[in-house]
């Protein structure tokens, strides 16, 4: 069994005992807090810094069953240059698919910054084998993808067996490490509390993960403001207390610029500038893009563009 | 594997970390609102030149700049109101059918929606606060108040059973400035409803709203007479306790004129109730959800600049999470946005007025002399206007001023306990007893908590809730009787035994 990274005070195994203390969540004052946060106004300058970043911080993602090649291929190309009339537009962070796809994302992002992440574990649902699990994570990182998205098991969370979440979390990063990084999906949408979300955003950063991620995006529901804020608020609590630096994706839902501003905000006047960069953001998204453009050339031109002066992928 | 390194290496270089996002100016237009450059008193249904001939002038309080000349009401022109509003009882506004009552009701309420940021806007022009606050609570909730008690009018048999009530006649109502248009619905609202006329005086430094409001009255087509309104200083305010035609008294202040106006009615018959002053604890347990808690202390004392009666001005932190909590609250300060009150990303605004600046400045200074320790984040204030930054005081004990006396600004003493029982005991230790906060996950430990504190409104993982259906009001010297919920219509009402 691999030791465990450094961890909070009284965070520390066997962690049956211990969760229930590990502090909690009101919900009522969570949500009045998110929703403060989302009315701010962000404008001008203020907007484009954000709109920009977005792009910078995006897992361009596609993530379906008819997914092919050339989908992959298209995909990748917009990832790196999303916007050909202008070349102020950065490229985005990564370019997210299936392990079947891994190799042609890579083949397309060859020679650019653009990364190339997977998703495993049996994604979505986590519903296998450990040892299933194990090797598609093997699987993908030998192919080559930077980033590795997983899965927790959420039927074994929900039943109690924290141990059992955990150690999977644990074998997983022991075959990422050094290798690829780890994004740990703990689908807030199927843990029910938010105490639920904070235990499970704790679990997977004792287990090593490099970043916690809100969703599949397959669930009824996916990334929200609250969620979202809840799981700053941990990794806050674990920076402060052990200086470890974890990172944080949204996924599921995020289509429109004004929700992308929303998060940013969010991360912003919880975690500070620090994490407003992509190695610490990660906003997973696949039709946000094209809407961020059209608000960026909006801010420069002052008008609305028709959407058919912006590729599709 | 290094290959790899080299290539986050270099993408970090490519997209340095920024280093600040301002967010840009965000403010609200305020041409919604058209200002009149002087106002008179509202009496019987119409502006009237006030009969002192006085006038005097309010301030926008974030820019030192003048708004308006508003009248300062004497003796002769509070006689007139009184008697407008005694015709008006007399005539048809106490014999009228409670349920047309109500319709006027539902009717302001359903104008103040409507009109809502103009009101927005002018209560932060003339108050100083954030408009995010005028926006999201104060014009809301003043809404919701018309709404509640209209509800309330041709129900009143059913508010107090076997009991007949009956309207009592004129109300003279006082309120502060720093929930201006609120106030004004919290008092406004249940005397109409029980079938009574009003004279109200707004504050001296916030008439500005209540002036607008004579507008939806107008609007609403209410009868002339039955809601008058008068502005001036505290003189304005003496008159209108001292009248003989006013049948109660309902004030809302300090606990200084509180005590002068009870000494005036002593003896009189008028009815009174007092709403005054207050040092709210603040109690956060151990086990209580620490990032929400530390926002319930933002929201408890930084709320509307701390110009909140019920704010939560003393912390009490149990002592084991101490330092942590402290910690929290440090770095939350220093995200709070201090600046234009009609920015829509102020969260704190301006100090109401120059006299209420000094106030809290002399206080603050008092806590440095006594002993305490202070912390204030880093903050650029707008050169004109009154500011305060937010402030915390640690090392405070009970004794100090700054633990004992009503600041009404954005400052915050520090306090600790170990146990429930201390945490009780130093609580109550307040001549003042009109709120409190209780937070822990243990609902058992929030009824026992709310048990023993003396105080009107306890509230429990939360603070700075109001809701139209719940009563408000206080122990000891934070006054007597109940606004709002059923309680409010208590003191606007007189009974007879069926």
């Amino acid at each position: 069994m691999a030791t465990a990274p450094a961890l909070p005070g009284g965070f520390e195994l066997p962690l049956e005992p211990r969760l229930p203390r590990l502090g909690s969540v009101d919900a009522v004052a969570l949500e009045e807090r998110a929703d403060v946060l989302s009315k701010r106004s962000i404008k001008r300058e203020s907007k484009v810094f954000a709109l920009d970043l977005a792009i910078r911080m995006m897992d361009l993602t596609t993530l379906e069953g008819a997914d092919t090649p050339g989908k992959v291929a298209a995909l990748s190309s917009k990832g790196i240059r999303p916007d050909p009339t202008d070349p102020g537009i950065p490229s985005v962070a990564a370019i997210c698919v299936y392990p079947n796809l891994v190799p042609y994302a890579l083949e397309r992002t060859r020679g650019t910054d653009v990364k190339v992440a997977s998703v495993a574990t049996a994604f979505p649902s986590g519903q296998s084998p450990l040892e299933v699990k194990l090797e598609e994570t093997r699987w993908v990182v030998e192919a080559g993808a930077h980033e590795v998205d997983m899965v927790i098991d959420r039927g074994a969370f929900l039943s109690g067996r924290y141990a059992q979440v955990y150690d999977e979390i644990v074998r997983v990063k022991e075959i990422c490490a050094g290798r690829a990084h780890l994004k740990v999906i703990i689908e807030t949408g199927e843990l029910g509390t938010y105490d639920n979300v904070r235990r499970a955003s704790l679990l997977a950063i004792a287990g090593g993960a490099d970043f916690i991620k809100t969703s599949t995006g397959k669930a009824a529901t996916n990334a929200t403001l609250p969620v979202a804020l809840c799981m700053l608020e941990v990794i806050r609590d674990v920076h402060e207390e052990t200086g470890r630096v974890v990172g944080m994706k949204v996924a599921g839902g995020i289509r429109q610029s004004k929700q992308a501003v929303q998060f940013l905000v969010q991360v912003h006047e919880t975690l500070g500038l620090a994490w407003l960069t992509p190695d610490r953001y990660r906003i997973g998204a696949s039709t946000l893009l094209n809407d961020v453009l059209m608000q960026i050339r909006k801010e420069r031109t002052g008008r609305y563009q028709n959407p058919d002066y912006f590729t599709i992928d | 594997m290094t290959e790899r390194k080299q290539d986050v290496a270099r993408r970090a270089d490519k997209a340095p970390m920024a280093t600040a996002w301002d967010y840009a100016p965000a403010p609200e237009a305020r041409d919604i609102v058209r200002i009149q450059e002087r106002y008179g008193l509202f009496i019987g249904g119409k502006f009237v030149e006030p009969l002192s001939g006085e006038r005097y002038t309010t301030i926008d309080p974030a820019r030192e700049e003048p708004l308006s000349e508003v009248a300062q009401a004497n003796k002769a022109d509070v006689n007139r109101a009184v008697k407008a509003a005694r015709g008006a009882f007399e005539g048809a506004w106490s014999k009228l059918r409670p349920s047309e009552r109500a319709k006027y009701l539902f009717r302001i309420a359903r104008i103040l929606q409507e009109r809502s940021r103009e009101f927005a806007v002018l209560e932060s022009l003339n108050g100083g606060k954030p408009i995010r606050e005028s926006r999201d609570v104060d014009v809301p909730l003043a809404a919701a108040h018309f709404f509640y008690y209209a509800g309330w009018a041709d129900k009143l048999e059913y508010a107090f059973p076997n009991r007949r009530p009956r309207p009592i006649g004129v109300a003279g109502q006082i309120i502060p400035w720093n929930f201006p248009l609120l106030m004004l619905a919290w008092k406004i609202a249940p005397a109409l409803a029980a079938g009574n006329t009003v004279v109200l005086k707004p504050a001296e430094t916030t008439p500005l709203t209540a002036l607008l409001f004579c507008d939806v009255i107008r609007q609403a087509e209410l009868p002339p007479g039955v809601v008058n309104i008068v502005t001036g200083d505290g003189r304005t305010g003496a008159e209108i306790v001292a009248h003989p035609g006013v049948d109660k008294i309902a004030f809302t202040g300090s606990t200084e004129v509180g005590k002068a106006i009870q000494r005036t009615l002593a003896g009189t018959g008028k009815r009174l109730t007092l709403e005054l002053g207050g040092k709210a604890a603040n109690i956060i347990f151990d086990d209580a959800p620490l990032d929400q808690a530390v926002e319930g202390i933002i929201n408890g004392i930084y709320f509307n600049q701390g110009h909140v009666c019920c704010a939560g001005s003393r912390l009490f932190v149990q002592e084991s999470i101490y330092e942590a909590t402290l910690a929290k609250l440090k770095r939350r300060m220093k995200t709070l946005r201090v600046g234009d009150p009609l920015d829509k990303n102020t969260d704190v605004g301006a100090i109401n007025s120059k006299q209420q600046l000094e106030k809290i400045t002399s206080l603050v200074q008092s806590g440095i002399d006594e002993g305490a320790e202070l912390y204030q984040p880093p903050c650029t204030l707008p050169e004109r206007g009154y500011w305060f930054v937010p402030t915390v005081f640690t090392n405070v004990a009970q004794s100090y001023r700054i633990a004992q006396e009503e600041i009404f600004g954005p400052v915050l003493s520090v306090l600790t306990f170990r146990t429930p029982d201390e945490a009780i005991e130093k609580a109550n230790n307040t001549p003042y007893g009109l709120s409190a906060g209780v937070w822990t996950e243990k609902g058992s430990r929030i009824l026992a908590m709310a048990q023993r504190l003396r105080a009107g409104v306890v509230w429990a993982n939360t603070y700075n809730r109001f809701d139209p259906a719940s009563p408000f009001g206080g122990y000891k010297e934070s006054g007597f009787g109940r606004e709002g919920g059923r309680h409010g219509l208590e003191a606007y009402v007189a009974l007879d035994d069926t």
